[in-house]
């Protein structure tokens, strides 16, 4: 078994008396895609905030590639290697498309690729080709649609040139083709290595994509494995459909 | 343009403007054009926290009396001559920034906007209770009888070191805006979490501009107490310094180097022409009149007019 990529040890969240994360582990090893799922308001995104470090947690600690990252401002996590995307999708609404891809490729993908400043366009392109908004880079971003704009969310991650990527319910009102384009889309980042926890709430797409689900309830985590045996679990069938 | 080339073009046109100006045979022409290049500067100084990074400084007043009061300072206790006021002032002004950014730039919005508002009240109660510099009375600064470069008179000199300071800030604001650094500053203006999960150090960013724009702020000021040769808290501490440097930027636009040029030029030139011919009280009425113009029908200022017809022009 590999070395893990992230390793979150008994994470614990509060909010004054709310404890919207009690002692979560988890685990992400390089290259592999995992699935997080569960209700409404059962910390996955909370999660989420303190693995990039929007959020710090109160007890346990997170390792990505062994090295303690508590302690680390988000930008500092960003540029080792972990990139998030947001579930109501944040652009930088007075830039271009194209200059939205420019932050992350000059902050963060700099920092750990050696990436020649002629070559901050070339690789933008390339990633809006990915996506599918190679068409119009110029376009201001505050103008998109709410598909590109989720499209621009991700690609904007990806211009970071994670290792790990966290896409925060990228396909939440989208349609089943853009779903699928999506899905492609992050299925095709594990031939470049890079490990990805999808977020999501359409579980045909997490099902397909993921090769290990975890399911927070309440803050906890409740099950964590394969795909068919944890939907298959009692407990996770118990708290989506109730008794 | 590259920066380098810029900067000559500004500082040739800065020097030849303050040369050919020269021969305008009437004094008021230089007292006016010091004001209005003292709003150019700290228009342009604004501009660089307020309009590129999006943090409204309410505090304006307070750094360019920084400027104007450290210049009195260094008068008084050693008679310094003008430029070591011009260089203390803008250090001491930039470090009141770096203060001012460490202890308030976690709050956002609305929030750091009253902590500077707040700032410039503290700083005018310390003044006033300063004796030193002259506290509520005011301070004499002398210009010197010896006048440089066979100018006729001194605010002919302070008008033309105005101009060449003016060029600095333009200089200085424009590197910013074109660097990868102001991409930083402009993500940050954007949306600030998004900035910071994109890589960007938004808080040592944050500290860096307000550092930048509050030293620049401060250089407006230190020619300031030469300019009448007197200096009191309320004319340092003026309202007009805080209200204006935000107009205009607003009025120009927010998102150029060039848009707080034209605001400052623009709306510095009216006022002194309204102060002449009609009235000096109607001076903020105009501004007033001209903000709520501008923000209901060009909401990115005159530059923001300047791209929609560029962008129309490409299609």
């Amino acid at each position: 078994m590999a070395e893990a990529l992230l390793e979150v040890r008994g994470v614990t969240k509060r909010f004054g008396g709310f404890t919207a994360l009690d002692g979560v582990d988890f685990l992400v090893r390089p290259g592999e895609r995992v699935g997080l799922i569960g209700p409404n308001g059962s910390g996955k995104s909370t999660l989420v905030n303190c693995i990039t470090g929007t959020l710090r947690n109160d007890e346990g600690s997170i390792r990505f590639e062994g090295e303690d990252i508590c302690g680390h401002a988000a930008h500092r996590r960003i540029r080792m290697g972990l990139a998030r995307s947001f579930q109501i999708p944040k652009p930088f609404a007075s830039m271009s498309v194209l200059d939205n891809l420019r932050i992350p490729l000059l902050y963060a993908a700099r920092k750990h690729e050696k990436l020649a400043p002629g070559r901050i366009v070339e690789e933008a392109m390339r990633i809006l080709g990915q996506v599918g908004l190679a068409g119009r880079p110029h376009a201001m971003s505050g103008g998109l649609t709410q598909v590109d704009m989720r499209k621009l969310e991700l690609a904007r991650a990806m211009a970071a040139k994670p290792k790990l990527l966290i896409s925060d319910e990228a396909m939440a009102g989208l349609s089943a083709s853009e779903v699928d384009d999506i899905l492609a889309l992050l299925s095709g980042l594990k031939e470049q290595g890079v490990a990805v926890i999808m977020i999501e709430h359409v579980m045909r797409a997490v099902m397909k994509f993921s090769e290990r689900i975890a399911v927070l309830v309440a803050g906890r985590k409740i099950a964590d494995g394969d795909p068919q045996v944890v939907v298959g679990n009692a407990e996770v069938v118990r708290a989506y459909l109730g008794e | 343009m590259n920066n380098k080339i810029f900067a000559v073009v500004a500082f040739t046109v800065a020097i030849a403007l303050a040369a050919v100006t020269q021969l305008v045979p009437n004094e008021y022409f230089f007292s006016a054009a010091y004001t209005v290049l003292l709003f150019v500067i700290l228009a342009t100084a604004w501009n660089i926290l307020g309009g590129y990074t999006g943090y409204v400084n309410f505090g304006s007043a307070a750094f360019f009396a920084i400027g104007a009061y450290t210049t009195v300072f260094f008068y008084n206790a050693f008679k310094a001559p003008l430029a070591v006021g011009i260089v203390a002032g803008t250090l001491v002004a930039g470090l009141a920034g770096l203060g001012l950014g460490y202890l308030t730039l976690r709050l956002r919005g609305v929030f750091f906007a009253i902590a500077s508002l707040a700032l410039s009240v503290v700083l005018y109660i310390f003044i006033v209770n300063w004796d030193y510099v002259g506290g509520a009375r005011g301070a004499y600064v002398l210009q010197p009888r010896d006048v440089p470069f066979g100018l006729p008179r001194y605010i002919h000199l302070i008008y033309a070191v105005q101009l060449v300071m003016a060029a600095f800030a333009l200089v200085v604001a424009r590197a910013i805006e074109k660097s990868t650094l102001g991409r930083g500053l402009a993500a940050i203006r954007d949306d600030e979490l998004a900035a910071e999960c994109s890589g960007v150090p938004t808080l040592k960013l944050k500290i860096f501009s307000t550092m930048v724009s509050c030293a620049l702020m401060g250089m407006a000021g230190t020619t300031f107490p030469y300019y009448l040769s007197y200096i009191e808290p309320s004319s340092a501490f003026s309202l007009s310094y805080a209200v204006n440097s935000i107009a205009m930027p607003l009025i120009g636009g927010m998102m150029s180097w060039m848009g707080p040029l034209i605001g400052a030029v623009l709306l510095g030139s009216v006022q002194q022409l309204v102060q002449v011919t009609v009235s000096s009280a109607w001076n903020l009425l105009i501004v007033g009149v001209l903000l709520v113009l501008f923000v209901t029908l060009a909401p990115n200022g005159i530059m923001g007019w300047v791209d929609v017809w560029r962008r129309r022009r490409e299609r």
